[in-house]
């Protein structure tokens, strides 16, 4: 069977599925819904430019991941970059009659600006940012957690470009009671309930105040791709991606912690560590702010058969809000480290760039290690950090498998 | 005798004929309810042959739930006891994929299923809840992973180096 036909064939069957159990909601779906599957062309890689080693852990909703090879550019290009998505990707989007309002209690007024007022009337600035899901590399955690088992490819670092979110704010004012600021977009719930939204995340003004949070409109210099986004999104580099809101035509200004889908009973990890597969009540959980240390190596793929006795290694290291401090690897599962040079950021919250020549003693089966350091002095574990519920924050070292003949 | 015989019949009459005004009203009622119903159902049910014949079209019916080396080609699910009553209830909204990836206890998924229920639309499932959680917990069990898992499907490659 043909992929397309298989997709078509598969949304078709959602809608006898839920004739058969549900004629009211089933007959209700019919009328006028053409399932996104149905629309596009092919594949996902197809569908949204993305490279064919790209894993695809969910299609309905689109949740894809990288492999850590396929992440080895300094700036992340869209063929390599993962989707997540919480529902259906918005269709029929028009950039020309696109509008965003400030609303929300501690907005001094409501305001509604039109893209192109956006774009003309504020400085545009462009950041390199690391943007990485709160729940990358939840597939290690033991006992399992619930939800799209990432791996390690759940993170990437674009060229974004944008205005700054607080130079809209400041132009419309807000009050000093202002707390955090929710995102709305146009993404429709998978139940198309249009009362439900997907996801409606946010932060707190100091983090939406800083100079490299966003309202971007490109990405690496073109149009942001419909799935990234398109037309406006919202990107807060350093804090779980589930911030960096897509589709966004509304922020609004909240005198409380905002009280949108996804900011109860998920995006968070216990305040207070808890032992592995305990269960915790909703108020003993933190929302995660920013992500921790990091590093993958993205050069060579894992697996490589090599002759001589050295190889050339590459890699990126990130730190949520902070910058990585030090480098280092191990070819003996942490007996002994060596540190490499790690670059400096191409702004503050870009992800940095490490590269070593790593040399092997004798033939056999190795495993490259490679941890990073945060300007506080923490570094990645060895072993997965703290068990929380969701799987989020996994940092564990990121190793490769390597064979010397 | 200008006796009270016909008054009295006459409130007889007239007793039986409200009666049965009362009656005719209620079957009136009880059948228009009856019709209204049936038209309804009757719609949905034409909406659901529609649906049918265009599925029915689009591809032979033996292929839409073909089992292929244990597994339903369609939705990527393990061929057993209770496979239907997964397909049918949990993979409208979201994929199965969504589904296989996780790993649960039956406690855990009872939980899960409650908060769909709660928060994302989910219809009750009464007795075919037993039905899919054991379904879950018996072709998707959770394997032991511990502190760290050991690197695994490891595809070897040689590198020029
Ligand atoms: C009415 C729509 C609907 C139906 C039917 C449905 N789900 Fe869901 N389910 C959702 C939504 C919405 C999500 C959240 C998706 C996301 O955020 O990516 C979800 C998420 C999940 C998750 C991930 C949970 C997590 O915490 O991340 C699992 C597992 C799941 N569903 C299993 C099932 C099973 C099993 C069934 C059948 C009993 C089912 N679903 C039927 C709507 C539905």
């Amino acid at each position: 069977m043909k992929r397309k036909e298989f997709i078509k064939k598969a949304a078709l069957s959602s809608f006898a599925v839920l004739l058969g159990t549900d004629i009211v909601f089933g007959s209700k779906i019919l009328k006028g819904y053409t399932p996104i599957a149905l629309q596009g062309p092919d594949d996902p890689f197809t569908l949204f430019k993305k490279d064919k080693g790209m894993v695809v852990l969910n299609d309905k909703p689109w949740n894809i991941e990288a492999q850590a090879h396929l992440l080895n550019d300094d700036i992340t290009p869209n063929a390599s970059m993962f989707i997540r998505n919480n529902g259906l990707v918005p269709e029929g989007i028009d950039a020309n009659t696109w509008t965003l309002t400030i609303d929300g209690e501690s907005a001094a007024i409501q305001k509604t600006y039109t893209l192109a007022e956006l774009k003309s009337k504020f400085k545009h600035y462009t950041y390199q940012l690391a943007i990485e899901c709160g729940g990358n590399g939840r597939n290690e955690f033991d006992p399992p957690a619930k939800g799209n088992q990432w791996t390690v490819g759940a993170v990437h670092c674009a060229s974004w470009t944008g205005v700054r979110l607080k130079d809209i704010l400041e132009d419309v004012g807000i009050k000093s009671n202002a707390v955090y600021i929710g995102f709305h977009g146009v993404d429709k719930h998978l139940s198309r309930d249009p009362k439900k939204e997907p996801i409606s995340r946010g932060c707190p003004m100091a983090k939406a105040m800083q100079d490299e949070t966003l309202l971007a409109f490109k990405m690496n210099g073109k149009d942001i791709p419909l799935v990234h986004g398109f037309p406006l999104r919202l990107v807060a580099g350093g804090w779980p991606a589930s911030v960096s809101g897509k589709w966004v035509n509304r922020i609004s200004v909240r005198n409380k912690v905002h009280d949108g889908t996804k900011m109860e009973g998920a995006y968070k990890v216990p305040c207070n560590p808890v032992a592995p597969g305990e269960k915790v009540k909703e108020e003993d959980m933190c929302i995660i702010e920013s992500m921790p240390v990091k590093s993958l190596i993205t050069s060579p793929k894992t697996g490589a058969i090599i002759s001589g006795k050295s190889l050339k290694i590459r890699g990126h290291a990130w730190a949520g809000e902070l910058e990585v401090a030090k480098m280092e690897y191990s070819i003996d599962f942490g007996s002994t480290w060596t540190s490499c040079p790690i670059g400096k950021p191409a702004n503050r919250l870009a992800w940095q760039h490490f590269s070593a020549t790593v040399q092997f003693p004798k033939s056999g089966y190795y495993e490259i290690w490679a941890r990073a350091t945060d300007s506080r002095g923490l570094a990645q574990p060895m072993l997965l950090p703290g068990w929380n519920p969701k799987g989020y924050l996994n940092n564990a070292c990121h190793r490769i498998a390597i064979k010397v003949k | 005798m200008e006796s009270n015989f016909p008054t009295s019949l006459r409130i007889v009459i007239i007793r039986a004929m409200l009666k049965l005004a009362g009656l005719l009203l209620l079957i009136l009622i009880a059948g228009g309810v009856y019709l209204i119903r049936d038209i309804h159902l009757k719609n949905a049910a034409y909406e659901a042959s529609i649906a049918k014949t265009v599925v029915e079209d689009t591809f032979n019916e033996e292929e839409w739930d073909k089992i292929e080396n244990g597994i339903h080609v369609r939705t990527g699910l393990i061929d057993a006891e209770g496979l239907m009553t997964v397909v049918s209830n949990c993979t409208s909204c979201h994929s199965a994929k969504l589904i296989t990836q996780n790993r649960m206890s039956a406690e855990r998924w009872n939980e899960t299923i409650k908060w769909m229920q709660k928060t994302q639309g989910l219809w009750e499932l009464g007795g075919n809840q037993e039905i899919i959680v054991n379904y879950l917990v018996t072709n998707y069990p959770s394997k032991k992973k511990g502190r760290r898992m050991i690197l695994e499907n490891i595809e070897w490659y040689e590198l020029e180096n």
